[in-house]
């Protein structure tokens, strides 16, 4: 089963990179091909592959993630204001601390297992965001969130041009830096910050392969599926689930360094449970455990954040404009308590069907599509090895079309 | 002196609110091993009956006024409830007294969301991973409270305790103190009963009837239960519903203290499962322990006192985080919590 | 597909090299005009960035109704509103200079983050040549920086910090409401005059930027009258339940509870404070008293009768019977059937003030806007005559001092106006040390 999976992810590799460096074109068409949105994707990618590799491996559901994500926000942010616009270092400084941090809580955490693991993490993040809220104000900026300023020292290159903030670059390549396509009546916005953001996802997302197919990953799993037996074999697994939480931290400090290069201000709100939730609920809704889950599950929740809030009344009734005005207001009616400012009630009701009806995900989703669709156009081959290999996945359905990349998701 | 009794007492109806919802928590938690995230929301839900009643009882005959006009032109509107119309002076007092009242209307409306949620959703879930678990119930949640949202609107919405539980008394004039040094709302206090009531209610029926031995059995031993040829899952409905009830009825009397609003819910979410998971899994006593503790440990350092003792480091924010680790650390299991519960 | 990839990419490349090369300007307008998101000849988008999830989602929709009302009126529908007693003369219900007037709305969800990516989704992605709107002054200063970096201008909604136009103001950005320096100037001679020189005052301070400045403002023009600060004590944003930190204020020899609160956080201390009888309470020989300097009408709604006789400061106020407050009042009454709000109020003055500074400047170059919204004097508003002051973008006007209503006669009658307070009174120097560091910068016009 391995070997085949080596050959698949070649060509997973080829179209992620794909379809990731050509978001622009296949975004503008949903009206999500703007810098920032894009960006964020692909930033919120960074975070939920980080947190699959700690939940979706060993099956440890930390519940206070948001707050490297902040840690990586101030601390990148600091570097810009005082080092150098430039985000090389920044971003470095970022993964250091955030890795550190995580350290520190990871070690003390990962003593309790279970709903008592969660509870720590919550507890660590909730306490930094309080107080990055309220004591830690000098260094936050409490509510308002830190900012770059006029009077930043930045040590490597001087204050900017006379009466404006710098903004973040890459070697002079600013963040903000869009070219402007008209494609096919669209304007496709190619822009600076979401490549570069883009390439480290990529590079991100390999790394993420490569720790789920090395013996590493195998031990994570391991854990996964019982920790107590592992143990009973004399083996210590609490340094490799410590790695994982340490890199899964690394990687949401880079997010959160990233978040601050592309848009300078590091707010406390982005440390909250909430958003520690939100990873959550991105990962399990994109499939817990596979590779493109997570970032697919952070796409369609930022999609929902961004574009359906701002669906208001008008724009539906112009969705309707061709009807007779007395339906068109009908219908209005009916839609738009689930747009707007409603939004969060579709993006409920979504999590609740995903989880309802696709267990695994949203990864679940496509393979059974793509299963209907074999079994379609030809007979199967392999039904029993791979009914075999989901037997212990007791809420699945044994019909259900189980693919090559989708690990269990937890049992307990 | 004073200041740490009145502290104490801040403590008390801060964490009857928390040892109640944290009840109804661990009933779930407990009993089912659900992990319910739409747990807050049914505290929303019960403060919010207590709203719809209220509007239910005071719904307004509307009449335009001949002389008056709105500072914008139109005539002026007159309201008069419809209560007061038929039953005069003892309508009135009916409006006055809705809150409890709305225990009334409270129980069936709870018991009914409670065992629908339970048959209609949360029962599909009982072998899913908890993550799962802690999906579906987050997006109910997300529903339930936005729905209460458009209905309601996003402000608080202010509901008086009855006239004659207005105001304070004096504590401390009671006990031999100082006048005025221990002043303390009414309403507070008929609170901190109300829960001593319910928990009460709640442990003895437990203990003392068949149903509650059983639940307590299924609660051990799910699988011999059921081996034994009794229905655990009706119970375990029952139950469900009993716990919406409790938390549900901690809403409604929360009112008067709290004013209604669609967020109040998550406010007390985390908070209260981080007190059940310091009370310690599958412990009602823990619970209601570790909810009265908590809750005084985050009025004493509120103090000022105590934030000049750490050199004007404020820790109101964090401490019960701080006592979560601290506890969590030292009692792997929390105050009382059972071996083997949710630990993997 | 791939074909398209690669083009693409040599083209990145290409912008890759021009961009390293000339340090190119920071955006590329869609229109690669002079100045970020031009506007076409036909219509101009507004961006209206209002909370309408969170703790202020009904100020939001408040606000957002006025903007509303507001675009119609620029676009000459309605009954015009203030259009005809606004001072200046411009505003002839044809949109502005020419071009229809369209908007797109975001949520801020009161938090900066969010705001921001509402905001920057307006710039980048609907060309909005203006940002609007907010009911929070963290959101506010989040905002208008980002307006700054990118190039458009930030007419600040309800927003009250003295940091907006102190130490965090911005060339791009501009206030109309009053801020915590102003509310606490004109309450002091009002509170000396009822409550007397000799009190003992206690802050809550809602722990963020607003509620600082609004108790070092209030400490300050307290203490000025004499009166003695005996403790001022910070409480989280998020608290819903303020009775741990009323109760040590039963048990201080404090005399008056200065509430530094807002929205749902001074409807619950309010509430907790009566609860704990601190209305009837005497200290010292006198009556206890609560004060709550900066007001809101949907707030006062929110806390009941507990308001009833409280002193607080506003910027508008409805029951006003100047020309332009009837007429805004009757235009809106009729739209909505409620009275409008002062967040209402000062978004959509914001919004005639930016429509009329681009048909003054005869241009929607920020920097045009920026040169004649400074020091611009107008009337007919609302306020009175009102000044933009040039050095720190913070409108001088009238400052109202109101006090819960004893008996409302309507659910919308609850504040009744004490005192105005003219604005000499409530100026103060560009240089001020509450709104000291900082400096407006450039005004940028992005591309």
């Amino acid at each position: 089963m391995l070997k085949t999976l080596r050959t698949n992810d070649t060509a997973l590799m080829i179209l992620f990179t794909l379809v990731v460096l050509a978001g622009p074109l296949i975004l503008a068409p949903v009206g999500a091909g703007y810098p920032d949105l894009m960006q964020r994707f692909v930033i919120y990618g960074i975070f939920a592959i980080g947190f699959n590799i700690l939940f979706g491996l060993t099956g440890y559901l930390s519940f206070g993630h948001a707050a490297f994500l902040g840690v990586g926000s101030y601390s990148a942010l600091w570097m810009l204001k005082l080092l150098s616009i430039n985000i090389v270092p920044a971003i470095i400084f970022a993964v250091v601390v955030s890795g550190l941090f995580a350290l520190l809580i990871g070690f003390v955490s990962l003593r309790r297992s279970g709903i008592y693991f969660s509870i720590l993490t919550l507890a660590f993040a909730q306490m930094s965001y309080n107080l990055a809220y309220s004591v830690l104000t000098p260094i936050t900026n409490g509510e308002t969130g830190l900012q770059l300023d006029l009077e930043d020292p930045r040590i490597l290159d001087s204050a900017g041009s006379a009466g404006q903030v710098a903004s973040p670059s890459f070697f002079g390549l600013e963040m903000g830096d869009t070219a402007v396509v008209p494609f096919l009546g669209m304007d496709l916005q190619f822009n600076v910050g979401f490549y570069v953001s883009a390439l480290i996802l990529i590079g991100m997302f390999y790394l993420s392969l490569r720790i789920f197919r090395s013996p590493f990953g195998m031990i994570l799993r391991a854990v996964k599926s019982n920790q107590t037996r592992l143990n009973y074999t004399g083996f210590n697994s609490r340094p490799y689930t410590l790695t994982a939480f340490v890199i899964s931290g690394m990687y949401a400090g880079l997010a959160g360094a990233l978040l601050v290069c592309m848009d300078p201000l590091a707010g406390a709100e982005r440390m909250q449970w909430t958003a520690s939730g939100e990873v959550v609920l991105m990962t399990i809704m994109g499939g817990a455990g596979t590779l493109i889950g997570p970032v697919l599950g952070a796409g369609i929740i930022k999609y929902f954040e961004n574009i359906f809030s701002r669906i208001n009344d008008e724009v539906v009734l112009g969705w309707f404009s061709a009807l007779p005005d007395w339906l068109a207001e009908a219908f209005t009616t009916v839609i738009s308590p689930f747009l707007g400012s409603g939004w969060h009630i579709s993006l409920g009701l979504i999590f609740m069907l995903v989880v309802i009806f696709l267990p695994g995900g949203l990864v679940e989703g496509a393979n059974r599509l793509m299963n209907l669709f074999t079994r379609l156009s030809g007979p199967r081959k392999n039904t029993a090895s791979e009914e075999d290999a989901y037997a212990d996945k007791g809420s699945l359905p044994t019909k259900a079309a189980p693919s090559s990349t989708v690990v269990n998701t937890k049992e307990s | 002196m004073d200041a740490i009794l009145l502290q104490v007492l801040n403590g008390l109806d801060k964490g009857s609110a928390y040892a109640l919802i944290a009840l109804g928590l661990t009933l779930i938690f407990g009993t089912l091993g659900v992990v319910n995230f739409a747990h807050g929301a049914l505290f929303m839900i019960g403060s919010f009956c207590t709203v719809t009643f209220n509007n239910l009882l005071s719904f307004e005959r509307v009449t335009l006024s001949e002389t008056e006009l709105s500072p914008w032109g139109t005539p002026l509107e007159i309201h008069v409830p419809y209560v007061e119309l038929w039953f005069g002076e003892l309508g009135a007092t009916m409006i006055d007294y809705s809150v409890f009242w709305s225990i009334l209307f409270a129980i069936p409306v709870m018991l009914l969301i409670g065992i629908v949620m339970e048959r209609g959703l949360i029962k599909h879930f009982y072998k899913r991973p908890h993550a799962d678990q802690i999906l579906v119930t987050f997006g109910l949640a997300i529903v339930l409270q936005e729905v209460i949202k458009t209905v309601y609107g996003a402000n608080p919405i202010p509901q008086p305790a009855p006239d004659a539980f207005v105001g304070s008394v004096d504590i401390g004039a009671m006990i031999g103190m100082a006048d005025n040094a221990v002043i303390y709302p009414i309403w507070r206090l008929v609170y901190f009963l109300f829960a001593g009531v319910v928990i009460g209610g709640i442990f003895a029926f437990l203990r003392y009837t068949t149903f509650g031995m059983v639940v307590r059995a299924g609660m051990a031993d799910r699988e011999t239960v059921g081996l034994l040829g009794i229905d655990i899952d009706k119970r375990f409905t029952a139950m469900f519903g009993l716990a919406a009830v409790v938390t549900g009825l901690a809403g409604v009397m929360y009112t008067p203290i709290l004013s209604p609003n669609y967020h109040m819910g998550m406010d007390f979410l985390v908070l209260c499962f981080v007190v059940v998971v310091v009370g310690g899994m599958g412990s009602l006593t823990g619970a209601v322990a570790a909810g009265f503790l908590l809750g005084i440990l985050q009025s004493f350092a509120s103090m000022p006192e105590v934030k000049d003792f750490l050199f004007g480091f404020s820790i109101d924010q964090v401490i019960i985080y701080l006592v979560a680790v601290i506890i969590l650390l030292t009692r792997p299991r929390g105050l009382m919590g059972r071996k083997g519960v949710m630990e993997t | 597909m791939s074909n398209y990839y690669l083009n693409r990419r040599k083209f990145l490349q290409g912008s890759a090299v021009l961009g390293a090369g000339l340090v190119a300007p920071t955006i590329f307008s869609r229109t690669a005009g002079a100045f970020t998101n031009e506007p076409g000849k036909g219509s101009v988008v507004l961006g209206f960035n209002v909370p309408q999830s969170g703790p202020y989602a009904d100020e939001g929709a408040d606000e957002l109704r006025a903007y509303k009302l507001a675009v119609k009126h620029l676009n000459g529908e309605g009954d015009g509103g203030m259009l005809g007693t606004f001072s200046s003369q411009m505003l002839k219900g044809t949109g502005i200079l020419g071009r229809k007037v369209e908007y797109v709305t975001g949520d801020t969800q009161t938090k900066s983050d969010a705001a921001r990516a509402s905001a920057r989704a307006m710039i980048e992605k609907d060309g909005a040549i203006m940002i609007t709107g907010g009911s929070s002054s963290g959101v506010a200063v989040a905002v208008q920086s980002l307006c700054q970096d990118a190039g458009v201008i930030f007419m600040a909604g309800l927003t009250h910090s003295n940091d907006t136009t102190g130490k965090d103001k911005k060339a791009n950005g501009f206030r109309h409401f009053f801020n915590a320096y102003m509310s606490a100037a004109a309450l002091a001679p009002v509170l000396s005059e009822h409550y007397g020189n000799d009190r003992k005052a206690y802050h809550l301070t809602a722990d963020y930027t607003w509620g600082w400045t609004q108790e070092q403002s209030m400490i300050a023009a307290t203490e000025e009258l004499g009166w003695e600060t005996v403790n001022a004590v910070r409480t989280p944003l998020s608290a819903t339940d303020f009775s741990s930190y009323i109760a040590p204020v039963t048990n201080s020899d404090a005399d008056v509870l200065i509430l530094n609160h807002y929205g749902s956080n001074m409807v619950n201390s309010l509430t907790n404070a009566v609860q704990f009888g601190l209305r009837e309470k005497k200290v010292n020989g006198k009556q206890f008293e609560i004060v709550v300097p900066l007001y809101s009408r949907l707030m006062a709604r929110g806390a009941g009768d507990n308001v009833k006789g409280i002193f607080g400061s506003t910027n508008w106020h409805w029951s006003l019977q100047d020309e332009g407050s009837k007429a805004f009042v009757a235009s809106y009454g009729k739209e909505y059937g409620q009275p409008p709000s002062q967040a209402a109020h000062t978004c959509y003055v914001q919004t005639l003030l930016y429509a009329d500074a681009a048909e003054r400047a005869g241009s929607f170059n920020p920097c045009a806007i920026v040169e004649a919204l400074e020091g611009f004097e107008f009337d007919g508003l609302g306020n009175g005559k009102t000044l933009y002051r040039a050095d720190d973008h913070q409108c001088f006007k009238d400052v109202l001092v109101v006090r819960g209503k004893e008996n409302p006669t309507s659910e919308f009658d609850l504040l009744e106006v004490v005192n105005v307070t003219s604005a000499d009174k409530v100026t103060y120097e560009p240089n001020h040390p509450m709104f000291a560091g900082g400096s407006l910068g450039k005004c940028n016009p992005g591309a």
